[in-house]
C-alpha cells in the first residue's frame, strides 16, 4: 500500500493533442470545488502533435503555489513519459495507468498500479473517453465531489450535445468508482484534509491574472503579433473584447503592434501590447519613441529562453537586461515582475496609472512558468483598484512638453480642449516643435532622463520582506521565483534566513538598501548570469554573495532551491 | 474665445514653427498650402485634426500646420495613425510621409493598412528620391537615374503604389501633382471625406536632389483622367499601369467597412476611448465565474 498525506503531487504525461488539458481542467476544478488547495503547471514541447507534455497538479490541505520536482502519482498516457520524467521518480512514486504506456525498462522497478483505462473507456463507447475516465479516477482517489466533475463536463462539452455530455459523465463515473475502490482495497491511501474556505476561492492562471488585471486598469486597446508564451494574454483579451467593448487587433508584426498602441495612447486610450523577447526586440525602436515623445505604453513581456527563438515553450528570466536597456538614448521606464496571481492582477491594473502618470513605458515581465501556472486564491479586492486618468484639457497656450520641476509635463489628448497637441520623436521645444538648440536639448534630456526618473525612483514601492528582520541571510527573489523560494525557506525552517521579494524591479527606491545591511545576500533567479543580482549592485550598490541560478529552460523546483539554500546556510 | 477660422486657423503661431526646414522652391510648400486649404474648406477645426507623420522632409509637416500632430518614426506613421483613429474616431486623421517613408521602411504597414482599412488619409509626398538623407534612390526612383549611392544608375523596378493599392482592393486610390493646386485640393478633400483608407500619391519635385523629375517634367509627363469611372476596378488597374504619361486623378473607390466600424468597441458605446472607465462590474463578474 502507498499512502499520501497532506500534499500530493500528481503528474499527467502524454502527447500534445492527447487531451491532457481536459484532465487537468476537470481535476483542478473538481478538487478545488471539493475543498482542496490546488496548484497546476504544465511544461510542453514546441509542437502541435506528438512529443511529450506534462502537467503537475498539487493537491494539498494547505495553500500550495510552487513547483515541486517530486512526483507522487504519475499517469502516463503514452510510452516515453517515464523516461521523460525519470529524474523525478522515486520508490514511492505510484505509476497509475496501463502497462502498455510504461516502457519496458521501467516495468521492473516502477510501482505500477494497473488501471484498465482503455477498457473502461471502450465500455462507455469509445477510446476517446480515456481522458475523462482518468480524471474521474483521480477525483475518486480523493473521494472528491463527483457533482463538480459533472458540472465541469457540462460546461466544457455542453455545446457538443447531450450525448457527448452524457457519455463523458458516464466515463468519468467509471473512473471515479475505480478510484474509490483502489482506496477501499487499500492499494492507495490518500489523506489530505479539506479546507472549506477553498470552495469560495477562485482558480486563476498567470495569463488570466495579467489579462483581467489590465482590464481592471482600464485597458481598452490591445495590439499584438502572436508569440509564445505571451499569446495567451492576447487570446484572453480577444475573448473578452465584445463584452468589455475594447479593441483587440492582431497586426502584421510587433513593430506595428507597439506603434499602433502608441498612437492609441496619444489619442487617450489605455493600450497594451503583449509579446515575448523576440517580439520585444522588434519593438525597441518604438520604445525609444515612447521615451522621447513621453508617450505612455504598457508592455507585457512573457519571457522564454533566448537568444533568438531559443526554446519557444520553456521558461527563463533572461530578458531583464533586454527591457532595462532596450531603446537608444536615455529615457526612464518602469519594470514590474509579478510573483503571485494577486500581484499580477494588481500590478497589471496599476501599470496603466503609472504609464499615464509618468508618461513612460511600463513593462510587465512574466515568463512561461508564470503565465502557465494556476492555483486557487481568494477573490482579489476590486476596492483596491484605483483609476487615475492624468489627462489635462488643452487650453489655449497649452504646451505638451512644458518644463517642470518634477519632470512631468501635463499630457493632453487631441480633441479635449481647443488647443492642439504636438508630440514629437525628434528633440523638441516645449510646444513639441523640432529644435536643435543646445541649451534646450540639455534641459529636455535632463527633464526626461534625470528629473522624471528621480520622481519615479523616489515614489517606487519597497520590496517585501518575509521573515525575520534580523536574519543573517537574505534570500532575494524577483518575479516568478517568489513562491518557490518562499516554500523552500519554509521547508528550511530557519529563523536566520529571510525572504526579500521584488515585484517592482526598476527603478529601485534607494531606501531599499536598508534591507541588505549586514546580510549575506543570496539571489535566486532563472537565468545564467544573475541579471537581477547585477542590477542590485548597479542600482543600490548591494553586494550579492551567492547566486542561485538555473538556466535549462525549466523552472526552479522547491527541492532545488531548498538544497541550494541549505548548502549556503550550513 | 476668439480662435481663428478658415485657412488662418491652420497657420501655426508657435515660436519655432516659422523656421521651415524645407529648401526654397521645394514642392513640400505647395503640399502644405493644398492641405491647409483642404482642411479649411472642409470646415474642420485644428483640434479635430491629427496629422501623424513619419520621418523625412515631408514628415516635418506637423510643425508647419496648426493641428494636432505627432512626428514619429521612419515608416511608422500608418500604424500610429491607425491607433489614433481607432482610439478616437471623432478625429480626422492624416498620415503623412515621403515615398521612402511609406513605400520602403513602411511598406509592410501600408499593405496591411489596406487590408485593415482604417478611416485615415495617407498622403505620400512622392518626390522619387530621399530628400532628408540627401539624394539616395527611393522605391519610386526611375530606372537609370544616377545618385551618390547608385552611381551605376538605378536598375530596380520602380514601385507602383497606385497599381499595388488597386490590386489589393484598397478603399480609395488617387494620384496628383502638387503643381495643380485646385485639383489637388479637391482630391485631398475627397480623400479626407472618404470613409476608409484613402491613399493619395502626391508627385512633387525635390529641387535639391532630383534633377530629372522637375516641375516641368511632371507637367509634361502627366495627364488628367477625365473619362474614368473610379468604381471600375479593371479600368482603374489599366490606368494604374500606364507609365508615361502618368494619369492623375481618382483611380479607384471601393466603399467597404472601416476598421473602426468593425471592432466591437463602438457597437454600443460611441464615445472615444479616452472618455471611458474600467468596467469593474465585469471584472467582478469574471471573478465570480472563476469560483464555479
Ligand atoms: C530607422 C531609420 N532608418 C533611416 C533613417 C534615415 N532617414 C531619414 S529620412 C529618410 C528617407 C526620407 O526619404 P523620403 O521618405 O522619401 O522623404 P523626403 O525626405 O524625401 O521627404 C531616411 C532613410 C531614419 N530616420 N530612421
Ligand atoms: S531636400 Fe528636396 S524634398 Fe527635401 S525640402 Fe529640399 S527640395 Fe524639398
Amino acid at each position: 500500500m502507498t499512502e499520501f498525506k497532506e500534499d500530493v503531487s500528481i503528474v499527467l504525461g502524454g502527447a500534445a493533442g492527447q487531451g491532457i488539458q481536459t484532465v487537468e481542467g476537470i481535476l483542478t476544478y473538481a478538487l478545488k470545488s471539493s475543498g482542496y488547495h490546488v496548484y497546476a503547471n504544465k511544461e510542453y514541447m514546441s509542437r502541435v502533435r506528438g512529443g511529450i507534455n506534462t502537467t503537475e497538479i498539487r493537491v494539498s490541505s494547505r495553500r500550495v503555489r510552487a513547483f515541486v520536482k517530486r512526483i507522487d502519482i504519475l499517469v502516463p498516457f503514452k510510452q516515453g513519459v517515464l523516461s521523460w520524467v525519470s529524474d523525478r521518480l522515486s520508490e514511492t512514486t505510484v505509476v497509475l495507468g496501463e502497462r502498455g504506456n510504461v516502457e519496458e525498462s521501467f516495468l521492473e522497478g516502477a510501482n505500477l498500479v494497473e488501471v484498465p483505462l482503455t477498457k473502461l473507456a471502450l465500455e462507455t463507447g469509445s477510446q476517446l473517453y480515456i481522458n475523462t475516465t482518468a480524471a474521474g479516477l483521480i477525483v475518486g482517489l480523493f473521494h472528491g465531489d463527483f457533482g463538480a466533475v459533472e458540472e465541469y463536463i457540462r460546461k466544457r462539452f455542453g455545446s457538443k450535445g447531450e450525448n457527448v455530455v452524457g457519455k463523458n459523465i458516464e466515463a468519468a463515473k467509471k473512473g471515479y468508482e475505480l478510484g474509490v475502490k483502489l482506496c477501499e482495497e487499500g492499494t492507495i491511501r490518500v489523506d489530505v484534509e479539506r479546507d472549506e474556505k477553498v470552495r469560495e476561492e477562485i482558480l486563476l492562471s498567470g495569463t488570466e491574472a495579467v489579462g483581467i488585471g489590465a482590464l481592471a486598469g482600464g485597458m481598452n486597446f490591445l495590439s499584438f503579433y502572436p508569440m509564445s508564451p505571451s499569446t495567451g494574454v492576447s487570446t484572453f483579451a480577444a475573448q473578452h473584447a465584445e463584452e468589455f467593448g475594447i479593441i483587440v487587433e492582431q497586426v502584421e508584426d510587433e513593430i506595428s503592434a507597439i506603434n499602433m498602441a502608441l498612437g492609441a495612447w496619444f489619442a487617450g486610450a489605455r493600450a497594451m501590447v503583449s509579446t515575448s523577447g523576440g517580439g520585444f526586440a522588434l519593438m525597441s525602436e518604438a520604445l525609444s519613441l515612447a521615451g522621447m515623445a513621453e508617450n505612455p505604453i504598457v508592455i507585457h513581456l512573457a519571457q522564454r529562453p533566448g537568444p533568438a527563438t531559443g526554446l519557444p515553450t520553456r521558461t527563463m528570466q533572461g530578458d531583464l537586461n533586454l527591457v532595462l536597456y532596450a531603446g537608444h538614448g536615455d529615457f526612464p521606464r518602469i519594470i514590474l515582475a509579478p510573483g503571485s496571481m494577486e500581484e499580477a492582477f494588481y500590478l497589471s491594473a496599476e501599470a496603466f496609472n503609472l504609464a499615464d502618470k509618468y508618461q513612460v513605458p511600463v513593462i510587465i515581465l512574466t515568463d512561461q512558468y508564470f503565465v502557465d501556472t494556476y492555483y486557487n486564491l481568494p477573490k482579489p479586492e476590486l476596492g483596491r483598484i484605483k483609476f487615475e486618468r492624468h489627462i489635462v484639457e488643452a487650453k489655449p497656450g497649452y504646451r505638451r512638453y512644458e518644463l517642470t520641476e518634477d519632470g512631468i509635463s501635463p499630457r493632453a489628448v487631441p480633441g479635449y480642449g481647443e488647443e492642439v497637441v504636438i508630440a514629437n520623436g525628434n528633440e523638441h521645444d516645449e510646444w513639441g516643435d523640432i529644435t536643435e538648440e543646445a541649451e534646450l536639448t540639455r534641459k529636455m534630456q535632463e527633464k526626461r532622463a534625470v528629473k522624471k526618473l528621480e520622481t519615479i525612483r523616489k515614489n517606487a514601492p519597497l520590496p517585501r520582506l518575509v521573515g525575520n528582520e534580523g536574519a543573517k541571510y537574505l534570500v532575494v527573489s524577483w518575479g516568478s521565483t517568489l513562491h518557490v523560494v518562499e516554500e523552500a525557506l519554509e521547508k528550511l525552517g530557519r529563523d536566520e534566513a529571510a525572504l526579500l521579494h521584488f515585484s517592482w524591479v526598476y527603478p529601485l527606491n534607494p531606501e531599499a538598501r536598508k534591507f541588505f545591511e549586514d546580510k549575506t545576500v543570496i539571489v535566486v533567479e532563472n537565468n545564467i548570469t544573475g541579471q537581477f543580482a547585477d542590477l542590485l549592485r548597479k542600482e543600490l550598490g548591494v553586494e550579492v554573495h551567492h547566486r542561485v541560478l538555473k538556466y535549462d529552460g525549466r523552472p526552479f523546483s522547491v527541492e532545488e532551491v531548498f538544497d541550494a539554500l541549505k548548502g549556503v546556510v550550513e | 474665445m476668439n480662435l481663428p477660422t478658415g485657412r488662418e486657423a491652420f497657420e501655426p503661431k508657435r515660436p519655432t514653427s516659422k523656421d521651415v526646414a524645407w529648401c526654397p522652391g521645394c514642392g513640400n510648400f505647395g503640399i502644405r498650402n493644398i492641405l491647409i486649404s483642404a482642411l479649411a474648406e472642409l470646415g474642420l477645426k485644428p483640434s479635430e485634426v491629427a496629422i501623424i507623420s513619419g520621418i523625412g522632409q515631408a514628415a516635418k509637416m506637423p510643425h508647419y500646420i496648426n493641428a494636432n500632430g505627432y512626428h514619429t518614426l521612419h515608416g511608422r506613421a500608418i500604424p500610429i495613425a491607425t491607433g489614433v483613429k481607432a482610439a478616437n474616431p471623432e478625429l480626422t486623421v492624416i498620415a503623412e510621409g515621403g515615398d521612402g517613408d511609406m513605400y520602403a521602411e513602411g511598406g509592410n504597414h501600408l499593405l496591411h493598412a489596406i487590408r485593415r482599412n482604417p478611416d485615415i488619409t495617407v498622403l505620400i509626398h512622392d518626390n522619387q528620391i530621399y530628400g532628408l538623407t540627401k539624394g539616395q534612390a527611393s522605391p519610386t526612383t526611375m530606372i537609370g537615374m544616377k545618385t551618390p549611392t547608385q552611381p551605376w544608375g538605378v536598375f530596380e523596378e520602380p514601385f507602383n503604389p497606385v497599381a499595388l493599392a488597386i490590386s489589393m482592393n484598397a478603399s480609395f486610390v488617387a494620384r496628383t501633382f502638387m503643381g495643380y493646386f485646385r485639383e489637388s485640393v479637391e482630391i485631398i478633400k475627397k480623400a479626407i471625406r472618404h470613409r476608409g483608407l484613402a491613399i493619395v500619391d502626391i508627385l512633387h519635385p525635390c529641387v535639391s536632389f532630383n534633377k530629372v523629375n522637375t516641375y516641368a517634367w511632371y507637367r509634361e509627363h502627366t495627364y488628367w483622367m477625365d473619362d474614368h469611372d473610379p468604381h471600375d476596378r479593371e479600368a482603374a488597374f489599366k490606368r494604374a499601369i500606364e507609365t508615361d504619361p502618368l494619369p492623375l486623378g481618382i483611380f479607384y473607390i471601393n466603399e467597404k467597412p472601416t476598421f473602426e466600424e468593425s471592432v466591437p468597441a463602438y457597437r454600443v458605446d460611441k464615445r472615444p476611448l479616452w472618455k471611458r472607465e474600467p468596467k469593474l462590474d465585469l471584472v467582478e463578474k469574471f471573478f465570480e465565474g472563476k469560483k464555479q
